[in-house]
């Protein structure tokens, strides 16, 4: 493997690569310790949910070259994703509804 | 793709504008297929997220005490109960065989079939040692702690039901993935992207862009998992 292959615009340094996958067990390393020293509470999520987005963003923007994609491309696939996160907000309000409404009926009793 | 030259062209959103209102191809420099496969990932997000997002609801909903991943996934080890350890390790092992499919790809942009072809080799080994351990988590709950889909021993009934549905769902993708990393090896070893022989379903000739079509759908698989890792395991 020692020959010099021909370079083309879209192949970059391996680098890059083992940094970013160095990255990554470094960020599931420690998400595993936020369960391991037993983080509860609102520390506890935050720190998930920080090392699953810093996790993701790493994967989609270098090992699926979104980085180096054209704006086309990106905004295609990033702009449906916000609609999710807006339907995960809508949802997490719904489930705090529906777990009031559910022990309210059952404290209280119906009409 | 050949006769393009995208570094002349603007790049950010007034480039996006250019591209779109272009009266031309959209994905400038994008390959057909990896625009679908770009589709296709995005509608199994959508798949996916629905998934996560019911069973997120469910889990915020339930009166009775949702079952603490951390205890029901802990595996004794001399005695000790290790919390979420085949959970790690399977981590561990997609993001490995993620990391082999991004240097596969690298060397197939290079076309150096022989290092392209082992990390692909590479990368269905680690989705095979992931799928394994799999069924080694589900028989465990399944036979030794008595978890079904419409009841369980821990806590609230729903737990079975989303945990079946959720890595169920995840692990066919991944073992889909394997079938085709492993037939994707044996196409790179035997040169039909160097000599762009002509596939089995279809008459157009093999290119190596196929292994970074391959390699976005494995990166996905590995995706996702970040997300069920977070949001099932460790929550």
């Amino acid at each position: 493997m020692t020959e010099v292959k021909k370079e083309q615009t879209t192949t970059h340094k391996i680098g890059i690569y083992l940094w970013i996958w160095g990255l990554l067990f470094v960020l599931s390393f420690f998400s595993y310790m936020v369960d391991w020293y037993n983080f509860q509470g609102l520390l506890r999520w935050s720190l998930i949910l920080f090392f699953m987005f810093l996790k993701a963003g790493l994967i989609m923007a270098f090992f699926m070259h979104l980085f180096w994609e054209r704006y086309a491309l990106v905004n295609v696939l990033l702009w449906p994703m916000t609609a999710i996160a807006c339907f995960v907000g809508l949802m997490v309000a719904e489930g705090k509804y529906t777990v009031f409404s559910r022990l309210f009926y059952f404290f209280v009793g119906g009409a | 793709m050949s006769d393009l030259n995208l570094d002349k062209l603007p790049g950010g959103f007034k480039g996006m504008s250019e591209d779109i209102g272009s009266d031309q191809t959209t994905f400038k420099g994008v390959n057909w297929g990896k625009a679908m496969m770009w589709i296709f990932l995005l509608s199994d997000t959508f798949v996916f997220s629905c998934f996560l997002v019911a069973y997120m609801k469910v889990r915020a909903s339930v009166v009775e005490p949702w079952p603490y991943p951390s205890e029901v996934f802990a595996l004794e080890m001399f005695g000790v109960p290790v919390p979420l350890l085949l959970i790690a390790i399977m981590t561990f092992v997609l993001i490995t065989s993620s990391g082999t499919m991004a240097l596969a790809v690298k060397y197939g942009y290079e076309k150096n079939r022989k290092m392209c072809g082992w990390f692909v080799l590479l990368t269905a080994i680690g989705g095979l040692t992931f799928v394994g351990m799999q069924a080694f988590e589900w028989s465990k709950l399944i036979f030794h702690d008595g978890v079904r889909p419409w009841g369980n021993p821990f806590g609230a009934e729903q737990f079975g039901a989303f945990f079946f549905m959720i890595t169920g769902f995840h692990g066919t993708h991944v073992s889909i993935g394997v079938i085709f990393l492993f037939i994707f090896a044996r196409k790179v070893f035997r040169g039909d992207f160097d000599t762009g022989r002509r596939g089995y379903f279809t008459t157009m000739k093999s290119d190596y862009v196929a292994i970074e079509i391959l390699g976005l759908y494995w990166h996905f698989v590995d995706l996702v998992w970040v997300f069920i890792f977070a949001f099932f395991y460790l929550w």
